[in-house]
């Protein structure tokens, strides 16, 4: 028990210090890109959230759209402050996420995912088109965050280094709620729903508002996954939320592995790293993800999480002819 | 004036219905048969459109030889594509979807990197002109379009319903434990069904490129119209895929007419929705 423990603080500890000294030592380049993948981890965590229920939406992309949007209306446009937005967001793109449901719930599994695309398509498509939404061209000239402190001063999000920490600190906060929503009694029903429905059924439990409960709870966070990007590029445009930001985010999550909560964050973590070492490669990158993917579905069909399960019998194997000899 | 625009509607509803029904018979087939997903169905399209641009637009080869040429190459390219990454996958939907991804992907930047982004390549209508009926306007090409697509869809029809061959096929799409138990090969019968569904997918590529932009993403269009077609007709339901397709053709060519393509297109996606909404099992229930 105290060994655990002793293995859990550092555990955190070691990671958190990397997470706070990393803006100091990278270049402005590299903190840019790990607000990026701040944001992406949320988005991968909370996507997994929602298939534990057996549900793939292709509509969770367009959903960060959502909260991008609010956000970067209600601050450009109603001036309301970053601690007020962030929520907001989030609650709009769950709204939106629960008109789509009304019809996404009567489709299961292949028809869910393909009909979360379309709905998803359907909700891109009418930003393109309404007037508010800026069109092809998006919105442009989203405020930096500040916080007010009534009295006192503003605390102003507007450098690069405050933004880091703004986004480490809600990112942190969204994937301990999410860990432990993933660690609760609800993430059980989620998995039996997926795995044994009609038995899930059959001892009482309401399939449907377990599935609505992941659903909403899932496209909360992709919202407020969408108002750390909106803030951090200052920019935003339809093409940004399109059909292949979502196929990346579910080769992300695929080749990482989506049965354990870990899974999406390794995919996340991979992914960056790859696409950083292969930025020469230009425009053939989505050939090398294409490639990986097709590859990753073949031979590692549980994904990258799976690793260490299936290398593990074979070091003990190599330790124990070690000993021996 | 009045009585024309109406005339000039329905034609262009026909030729987009027609165009409509060839591209997703082939998605609907394949997911019917082989319980294939194939979201790189789109690409497919493209590929055949590229054929053509490079055999007829290029080289000067004769129209009807490089539509020809399109549906013999992707056809054979599904076939190869069905028996290298989807078969170890079979039974797992959503595992064949996601791995049609990475093959969506890598087409679309192979396509790109290859023949190059920039400008949609153009390609001239193999007959120039356009039919003049009373001041009614039909492009050469819109016509070969909807006599194709009829042919082609009726030469399916025929080889389903009166060769052994294509029953063994609606058999395996039926009930595939029921039709390995009289002898039929369920992986035969997959592996044919991608490469016809792959060949009338290229077809309709081909057919196409005259009259749409010729680009690597051209698929993405595509894929979504195939994917409302195919769900809304029920999937695996080649009637009703038809029927659906002529529905959604008419829908959008009105809505294009008197209003603009991007509402044309929501308005596509909620009528979907709402009919699913209502008949979860999609428009026909049964039949294939």
């Amino acid at each position: 028990m105290g060994r655990n423990r002793l293995r859990l603080v550092i555990g955190l500890t070691a990671p958190a210090i990397i997470l706070i000294a990393l803006p100091f030592i990278l270049t402005r380049y590299y903190v840019d890109l790990t607000i990026v993948f701040f944001a992406h981890l949320i988005l991968a965590v909370s996507f997994r959230l929602i298939t534990t229920t057996g549900d793939f939406s292709l509509a969770h992309v367009p959903l960060m759209g959502m909260g991008a949007y609010a956000s970067a209306l209600m601050s450009k446009y109603f001036g309301w402050p970053f601690w007020l937005t962030l929520p907001f967001a989030g609650l709009a793109s769950t709204l939106v996420g629960l008109i789509m449901l009304y019809p996404l719930l009567r489709m299961k599994a292949f028809a869910f995912f393909i009909g979360s695309y379309a709905i998803g398509e359907a909700l891109r498509l009418s930003w393109i088109r309404i007037g508010i939404f800026g069109g092809h061209r998006g919105i442009s000239g989203i405020p930096h965050p500040s916080i007010a402190i009534p009295g006192l001063s503003t605390i102003s999000f507007a450098g690069v280094l405050p933004y880091y920490f703004l986004a480490l600190v809600i990112t942190v906060l969204c994937l301990v709620i999410m860990f432990r929503i993933d660690r609760s009694r609800i993430t059980n029903i989620f998995k039996a729903i997926h795995s044994e429905e009609s038995l899930v059924r059959s001892v009482g439990i309401n399939v449907t508002s377990y599935r609505i409960l992941a659903f909403e709870v899932g496209t909360f966070f992709a919202g407020i996954s969408g108002v750390l990007l909106a803030h951090h590029f200052g920019h935003i445009d339809p093409h940004q939320f399109d059909l292949t930001t979502g196929l990346y985010l579910l080769i992300w999550v695929v080749v990482g592995g989506y049965t354990t909560f870990a899974g999406p964050i390794i995919g996340v973590t991979f992914f960056t790293i790859l696409g950083e070492l292969m930025r020469p490669l230009g425009a053939w990158m989505p050939l090398v993800y294409g490639l990986i993917l097709i590859i990753g579905l073949l031979f590692l069909p549980e994904g990258l999480e799976s690793v260490p399960r299936r290398i593990s019998p074979l070091l003990k194997k190599m330790r124990v002819r070690g000993t021996s000899a | 004036m009045t009585f024309q625009l109406i005339v000039q509607t329905i034609i262009n509803g026909i030729q987009l219905s027609s165009f409509y029904a060839l591209l997703a018979i082939g998605l609907s087939l394949v997911f019917g048969v082989a319980g294939i997903a194939n979201l790189a169905h789109g690409e497919f399209y493209m590929l055949g459109a590229y054929v053509v641009w490079l055999f007829y637009g290029l080289r000067g080869v004769n129209y009807v030889a490089a539509v020809l040429l399109a549906m013999l190459l992707v056809g054979g390219f599904g076939i190869v594509i069905e028996r290298g990454i989807f078969k170890p996958l079979r039974g797992n939907v959503l595992g064949v979807a996601i791995i049609s991804v990475g093959l969506l992907f890598i087409l679309q930047v192979l396509v790109g990197q290859i023949w190059g982004l920039g400008y949609p390549k153009r390609v001239d209508d193999p007959i120039m002109g356009a039919l003049n009926i009373h001041g009614v306007t039909i492009g050469w090409q819109r016509v070969i379009v909807i006599s194709a697509a009829v042919f082609l869809l009726g030469m399916l029809w025929a080889f389903l319903q009166r060769t052994k061959l294509g029953r063994a096929i609606r058999a395996s799409a039926e009930d595939s434990e029921a039709a390995s138990l009289q002898g039929i090969s369920i992986n035969r019968s997959a592996t044919l069904a991608m490469g016809i569904g792959s060949a009338l997918t290229g077809a309709a590529g081909a057919l196409m490129s005259p009259v749409s932009a010729v680009h690597p993403y051209m698929g993405h269009m595509a894929l979504l119209i195939a994917l409302i077609v195919v769900i809304v007709g029920g999937v695996g339901n080649l009637k009703g895929t038809v029927l659906t397709a002529i529905l959604f053709g008419f829908l959008y060519t009105v809505i294009t007419t008197f209003l603009d393509a991007v509402i044309a297109n929501i308005a596509s996606v909620l009528f979907m929705v709402i009919l699913l909404a209502i008949k979860p099992g999609g428009l026909a229930e049964h039949g294939t």
